[in-house]
């Protein structure tokens, strides 16, 4: 049996599930941006993704130039989400958090809604001009389409990190992440840092959006994408960026490797489930997750 | 202090870890200036009878900031207790070693003779240990009578359908916690309350409210976190009124940590004194109002500290 | 919550009359003058869905667990129910239907279970495990369908004790009933010290482990009985309201409907889930129709979709911005006006 294991085949797997799992760590950054500044669960940051690439495609379908349309999206997500801040979160100041988490199902229930009645409920193929065909590399085939979104991944991270460690807002954000009080004690401007944030998570739903979409066509299904991203979260904290990318690529690779190897005993569909029982059973073992988030309340 | 964030749990750690500001003390606190066997005041006169907590070399560290070093206690039967410090002095982490709520790196509580290496949390109770917390720990959602009346909720042995349908022991058990409730509301003065909400009430009633829940119990040991935090001089000399009056009426024995110097050394017996997670001096009033190092490291800065202790300390930062 | 109202000492007729005359209404007036529209498009699925609200309410609202996966509760009581009618010979409809309710309470502490480490976020996107799990399973494994296509179940002809309750207007009389007998099972229960427990846990856990409340096992109670009552609302919603129903009917956007009924209603409210769950039912039906009226032809089923989605989102945000209480507390403040006005004439 062991003999017969094909292992150019589970690394095929493997890295497949590692580049999937690459696409779950992008819609999971959204979360942790506006997580770690404002303590929101936010759950609309899928309804945000469909109605960014909803209406990137919209543009591009009514001849609007690729650049332009980027551009335009991203001008649309960052209103958006600046409306968010001021007319949902800001009047629920105060409020526990997981009162703020239900607005936010509120609003995702608004965003979808909204993007669908605006520009219908057809599927629309999004064509980002990125050959799918598989590269070899090392005998492993490889999806190149795959790769392309791992690069953008890593892009924006970069580009996100060197956001918040030079720029004074990135500063901002990061103090405000440490600590509210200490933050507003310095006299920090909380409201222009959460609609940076918001509009950051913005920008995180657009390029998730049109990545996800490009693979998967873009319509309504595409704000379920949320789903794949929670296990990822509890995974790797609500709070860490990196959480979120070792919890991606855990997930994405544990899910591709058991839906090859033990999916059949299940009779298949496992992939709707795993996700969670992974990052269940994770915090059955390790109680305080991937990198020692706080579950334990303080006195 | 109403606070621009949207949601509160985002914080939780800064507010609840006030050692972690400990750093930004000025420096005059250092523990450098402490020598070894300084610590031993209480040594001597701790034996006379059996203490009915002591605490035996205990050390607690949050990543690398030490919180509590090798810390030595113990308290005898019906006196009280009170631990002083300046902010980030370790005093609450103490409290929570005492109550389980924190499990100790190293080093021993022995509660009644029996020692522990975490306090077990969900029998504290049962173990006649009841705690007020720093920051307000009510049931909000409870009426003041039913916050109290859960202090007895330990003592239920009705299960839930008995309950429901009113039958077996439960009434019973229903009617003896009111009544024991309200007789603690009505030593507590605070009868005319009885059916508001708990989170409705002011600050210092809820303080109050607090003690209550823990005294309902008649515990042998009660725990004070700073029970006068934010009061107003009248309200903190009421205060330490009921626990005077508590002690003599349950015979209970009171640890309380405390902020104002100046309540705690007419109400305690004796005093220990935390200074960066070490004991500095431990005794009666009198002999730690007379220490010289007490003098240097906290009463000679008790108007800075008192200012620090005003906004909870994040002045400090 | 709810209870705030309480501090205001207006005049208030004995808390019992109001539910009683309510029923008596229910039973003794609404089957004589009810269409089967009433009962099929309105009655039926608000007596379904105000009990689920109610279980979840247990849960989220007293014991403040929030759990996003009801409809997977409903699920496992229906199919549960579904099966017991099937395969026991002699086993009495009433019989199916606690039993239903026992294993939803089972799968219901068994998803319970990470509530003893994890809180708040942690554990609401856990509950997610149950919904798709749940779901999965019964699509997956057609024995739990008896073998028909697509896991859909058809309900058995409902029956007590030799009565058979056929039509609108029986499988109404079935529903009330064990909605009003589960429903006064359970204000008993948030009112007795096993609901006070919960109420501890919610506000302040680590107060109420310190002061011995026994929070594992008070937790896992929550979970049980929550999931027993949303297991036997899945009941009614397959056996009275639908008749027939796949598990695709029990997806996350039903578990979403259950706990906007009791944002919407009120939250740790009894009465609070029926509120909620009557502007549930009610107002796709009110917007459909006043679309229609005022749009014409553009308000297709299409459009009226979205818009509903709209303005449910939309009314979500309201209430926990205006009234964060919910229905009941704004029903509160009206009835007293009311009786205020009416005894100072």
């Amino acid at each position: 049996m062991i003999a017969d294991f094909d292992y150019q085949f589970f690394i095929e797997v493997l890295v497949g599930g590692l580049l999937s799992g690459v696409m779950y760590s992008l819609v999971a950054i959204g979360f942790v941006l506006i997580y770690k500044t404002s303590g929101v669960l936010n759950f609309a940051q899928g309804a945000m993704l469909l109605f960014a690439a909803l209406t990137f495609v919209s543009l591009v379908e009514r001849g609007v130039p690729f650049a332009l349309a980027l551009v335009a999206t991203f001008a649309i997500m960052v209103v958006i989400s600046i409306a968010i801040e001021r007319t949902v979160l800001r009047p629920l100041t105060n409020k526990p958090p997981i009162t703020l988490f239900m607005a936010t199902l509120g609003l995702s229930y608004i965003i979808e809604g909204a993007a669908q009645l605006i520009w219908g409920t057809q599927v629309h193929g999004l064509d980002l001009g990125i050959e799918d065909v598989p590269l070899e590399i090392g005998g492993v085939l490889i999806s190149q389409f795959d790769i392309f979104a791992a690069v953008v991944a890593a892009g924006m991270v970069v580009v996100l990190s060197l956001f918040f460690r030079y720029t004074r807002i990135g500063l901002a954000f990061r103090a405000v992440a440490d600590d509210q009080f200490a933050a507003l004690a310095v006299g920090l401007r909380l409201p222009l840092i959460w609609a940076t944030v918001w509009a950051a998570a913005g920008l995180v739903a657009l390029v998730a959006g049109l990545l996800w979409g490009a693979r998967l066509g873009v319509q309504f299904s595409l704000s379920l994408v949320v789903l794949k991203a929670l296990p990822v979260l509890v995974l790797g904290g609500f709070d860490s960026i990196l959480g979120a990318i070792a919890g991606g690529l855990l997930i994405g690779a544990s899910e591709k490797l058991a839906e090859v190897y033990i999916g059949d005993y299940f009779g298949g569909g496992i992939e709707s489930w795993f996700a969670y029982v992974v990052a269940l059973v994770f915090l059955l073992i390790r109680p305080s997750g991937l990198f020692g988030q706080k579950l334990v309340e303080r006195v | 202090m109403p606070l621009p964030s949207y949601a509160l749990g985002a914080m939780e750690a800064s507010v609840y870890a006030p050692e972690v500001f400990a750093r930004g003390l000025p420096s005059v606190l250092q523990p450098a200036q402490l020598s070894e066997g300084d610590a031993g005041a209480a040594g001597s006169t701790a034996n006379a009878t059996a203490p009915l907590l002591s605490l035996q070399g205990i050390a607690l560290s949050f990543g690398g900031v030490v919180a509590l070093a090798d810390i030595d206690l113990s308290v005898r039967s019906g006196e009280i207790r009170a631990i002083i410090g300046p902010n980030g002095a370790g005093k609450s982490s103490l409290i929570n070693v005492i109550s389980g709520v924190y499990r100790p790196d190293r080093g021993q509580v022995r509660l009644a003779g029996v020692g522990y290496t975490q306090v077990p949390t969900q029998r504290l109770a049962h173990l006649g240990v009841a705690r007020t917390f720093q920051n307000l720990a009510l049931f909000k959602g409870l009426s003041v009578l039913d916050n109290v009346a859960s202090g007895l909720a330990y003592k239920v042995r009705s299960n839930f359908a008995g309950q429901v349908l009113g039958i077996g022991r439960s009434r019973g058990e229903r009617r003896d916690a009111l009544s024991r409730s309200a007789q603690i509301l009505e030593f507590l003065d605070l009868a005319a309350v009885r059916d508001r909400l708990a989170g409705t009430l002011p600050y210092g009633l809820q303080k109050r409210v607090e003690l209550a829940r823990a005294l309902v119990a008649e515990p042998r040991l009660l725990l004070l976190d700073e029970p006068m935090a934010g009061m107003t001089a009248s309200e903190k000399s009421e205060m330490a009124d009921f626990v005077r009056a508590a002690r003599d009426r349950f015979a209970t024995t009171v640890v309380l940590i405390e902020h104002d110097v100046g309540v705690v050394m007419g109400l305690s017996d004796r005093i220990a004194v935390l200074d960066y997670g070490r004991k500095i001096a431990d005794g009666t009033p009198e002999e730690v109002r007379n220490d010289q190092r007490v003098i240097d490291a906290y009463l000679g800065i008790a108007s800075d500290n008192e200012a620090l202790s005003c906004d909870e300390g994040r002045a400090g930062i | 919550m709810a209870a705030i109202a309480a501090d205001f000492s207006a005049p208030v007729l004995p808390k019992w009359i109001a539910p009683v005359l309510l029923l008596a209404f229910a039973y003794g007036v609404v089957p004589l003058i009810g269409s089967s529209y009433l009962f099929e498009a309105i009655l039926l699925p608000f007596l379904a869905l105000g009990l689920a609200g109610v279980g979840l309410n247990i849960l989220t609202g007293y014991a403040g667990q929030v759990s996003l996966g009801s409809a997977a509760f409903m699920a496992a009581g229906a199919f549960a129910a579904y099966n017991f009618n099937l395969r026991v010979e002699g086993l009495p409809l009433i019989g199916s239907i606690v039993l239903a309710g026992i294993v939803a309470a089972s799968i219901g502490i068994v998803f319970g279970l990470p509530s003893l480490r994890l809180k708040g976020f942690y554990l609401a996107v856990s509950t997610l495990a149950a919904q798709f799990f749940v779901q999965w399973a019964l699509t997956k494994f057609s024995w739990f369908s008896n073998n028909s296509a697509s896991g859909v179940i058809d309900a058995p002809r409902l029956s007590i004790g030799g009565f058979a309750l056929d039509g609108a207007v029986g499988r109404y009389l079935f529903a009330l009933t064990i909605v009003s007998i589960l429903t006064f099972l359970a204000y008993r229960l948030v009112s007795s010290q096993t609901g006070r427990n919960f109420i501890a846990i919610r506000d302040n856990e680590t107060a109420a482990r310190i002061i011995g409340i026994p929070v594992l096992k008070t937790k896992l109670l929550a979970f049980a009985i929550s999931s027993f009552i949303i297991g036997v609302a899945g009941v009614i919603w397959a056996f009275a309201y639908l008749r027939t129903v796949e598990p695709d009917g029990f997806d996350l956007d039903r578990s979403f409907q259950i706990l906007f009924i009791i944002i919407i209603g009120g939250l740790a409210s009894i009465g609070g889930a029926f509120f909620g769950a009557a502007l549930i039912v009610v107002f796709p039906l009110a917007l459909s129709r006043l679309g229609g009226f005022l749009l014409g032809d553009v308000f297709d089923s299409g459009v009226l979709d979205m818009s509903q989605r709209i303005v449910l989102g939309a009314l979500i945000i309201l209430f926990l911005i205006l009234e964060p209480d919910g229905l009941v507390a704004l029903w509160d403040r009206v009835r007293r006006r009311l009786l205020f006005a009416w005894q100072s004439t």
